[in-house]
């Protein structure tokens, strides 16, 4: 966990007038990690991502690309950073090459260096066959890879992507979510997306957002293995309830008939192994054992339900 | 520096691509020749009893300068209205603001573009005049002190033009809010004419028009000169500040 911090910000608000659209937001992103951003509609996502690539002053907090302010050092901090905005931010009366060419420059890559760029960017984002054709008669889905090219060509450090795979057919966005693994091993990567099996697929963490409030923030493993909190096991020759209760680590077992059992764990156990054992030696006739993971969909739903920001806020 | 260079060259690209930069070039040119062969023949008709000191020069290049004004003032909005305006519309805004170039760069990069049509306009205002090279002796100077003043003149348009674009959204909006500001600063001239209004001769001195009129007529003033310039620099200032406020 030495690795370069290459974005990070604090205490990051933003208000519109009298609603406050971001509020108090922590985020640090080490190099190598792609950090899904997810969240509701309007939950501050695309705020967020206009402060972290200084389109958006804070109302107050700051952020730091690279160690960089983006308040008192924006050219220099900005120089570290590709940004795919919401709509892509191309001028539909150039052609794909001319658009590359200026961003390239644009971003301060040599001349000499600047058609290999470009190819490179092309390559990723597989444009080479609309290379010559003007952005504004491309369908929406070229528009978005020539704006995900926009935002790679100067291999920055740090790339912010919102909502990357609108608009996008299934191979494309299989396509992209390739390029974006890719680039999250040298690269940071911060993309947000309505998706969760998406975030779940390509990120290491995931950060909730939910009314302009960061409301989880763990790595994607932790939903996928620690959050297990019960087990369904489904017993042959079931014994008593006793004779389940004793096993070390179980809180509680609820029989919920046909031989079926749920057991409640008691924080952290994993039991899993100490039952098939018992289940062995006892002759229970063990047919099912399947732990009930929490998934992402359902932390995000319960995170983001408005009962629980209503009994919150009561 | 060289990002200023990077934007103005996408910028005069962006402007020379769009069919309205070729439309607008070739509907003033339309007019403005017509204005010009209609005062070729007038002077021709005069000259004889107008005698030597009635220079075709004179007489030509202002009318035709001075004519060009008014058109440039219709068009100019037009070129301005989609600098900041319909990129902001569109989002592609986003690109500038989240590269490493400052908020003057970005400015002055597409002033510097708009220039590149400005010199287009007076290349092609310029060809006139000069067509009457071969058949006539003509006062170069005064024709290049009227394309000066009429290059001033198009800037001071521009940044105003430009300053507009950055407040809204909508480029139709922009053409017509820079259109009034333009007439409404060229009124003040009207208002100099006015004795019972105090203070006539600060409004006379602050019109973008009475200023031109010395360099139509081939006096170069430096103040004429300096007066464009620092209206110019005024409004792309405000240019600035304004983009600046837009992140706020």
């Amino acid at each position: 966990m030495d690795s370069e911090i290459l974005i990070e910000a604090r205490g990051l608000t933003r208000r519109y007038g009298p609603t406050t659209a971001v509020s108090d937001l922590n985020l640090m992103l080490r190099k190598g990690e792609i950090l899904g951003l997810l969240g509701p509609n309007g939950a501050g996502k695309s705020t967020t991502m206009k402060m972290l690539t200084g389109n958006l002053a804070p109302s107050a907090g700051e952020a730091f690309i690279k160690g960089l302010s983006l308040h008192d050092a924006p050219t220099e901090a900005k120089k570290h950073l590709g940004y795919l905005p919401e709509q892509p931010p191309v001028y539909p009366e150039l052609t794909v090459d001319e658009y590359l060419r200026y961003c390239a420059g644009l971003h301060g890559i040599a001349k000499k260096d600047r058609a290999d760029a470009v190819e490179q960017a092309k390559r990723s984002c597989s444009l080479n066959e609309v290379s010559g054709r003007l952005i504004g008669n491309l369908s929406k889905g070229f528009q978005q890879r020539v704006g995900l090219a926009q935002a790679i060509i100067h291999r920055p450090p740090v790339i912010v992507l919102d909502e990357p795979t609108v608009g996008l057919d299934p191979i494309q966005i299989r396509e992209i979510r390739a390029l974006i693994v890719e680039l999250g091993k040298s690269h940071s990567v911060i993309l947000s997306s309505h998706i969760l099996p998406e975030i779940q697929a390509v990120c290491s963490r995931v950060m909730i957002i939910n009314r302009g409030r960061a409301v989880y923030d763990q790595p994607v493993i932790a939903t996928r293995n620690a959050k297990m909190e019960s087990l369904t096991i489904t017993l042959k020759r079931p014994p008593a309830l006793d004779a389940l209760n004793r096993i070390v680590g179980i809180a509680g077992v609820e029989d919920i008939g046909a031989g079926r059992f749920r057991l409640s764990l008691a924080g952290g156990n994993d039991p899993r192994e100490v039952i098939v054992d018992a289940a062995v030696n006892n002759n229970w006739g063990l047919i099912e054992l399947s732990p009930e993971v929490k998934t992402l969909e359902e932390i995000f739903v319960e995170l983001t339900s408005g009962d629980e920001q209503e009994r919150k806020a009561a | 520096m060289k990002n200023i260079f990077a934007i103005a060259g996408n910028e005069a690209r962006r402007i020379f691509v769009s069919p309205l930069a070729w439309a607008v070039l070739g509907i003033v040119q339309l007019i403005v020749g017509i204005v010009f062969v209609l005062s070729l023949l007038d002077y021709a008709r005069f000259s004889e009893q107008a005698g030597d000191s009635f220079g075709v020069s004179d007489y030509i290049g202002g009318s035709v300068f001075g004519f060009s004004v008014i058109v440039l003032l219709l068009v100019m909005p037009l070129m301005t209205m989609r600098l900041f305006a319909e990129e902001r519309k569109s989002g592609s805004l986003t690109l500038l603001f989240s590269a490493p170039v400052s908020l003057t760069e970005i400015v002055l990069g597409k002033f510097l573009g708009l220039l590149a049509f400005v010199f287009a306009v007076l290349a092609l205002l310029a060809l006139m005049p000069l067509s009457l090279v071969p058949a006539t002796h003509l006062d170069l100077g005064r024709i290049v002190a009227g394309l000066l003043g009429l290059f001033l003149l198009m800037s001071a348009f521009g940044a105003a033009g430009l300053f507009v674009s950055s407040l809204t959204r909508e480029p139709t909006i922009a053409a017509v809010g820079s259109f009034g500001l333009l007439l409404v600063i060229w009124l003040m001239n009207m208002l100099a004419f006015n004795d019972s209004i105090p203070f006539t001769s600060v409004f006379s001195y602050l019109s973008l028009i009475g200023h031109f009129e010395s360099l139509r007529r081939g006096i170069f003033s430096s103040a004429d000169a300096i007066y464009y310039i620092l209206f110019t620099a005024l409004f792309l200032w405000l240019t600035v500040q304004r983009l600046d406020m837009e992140r706020n």
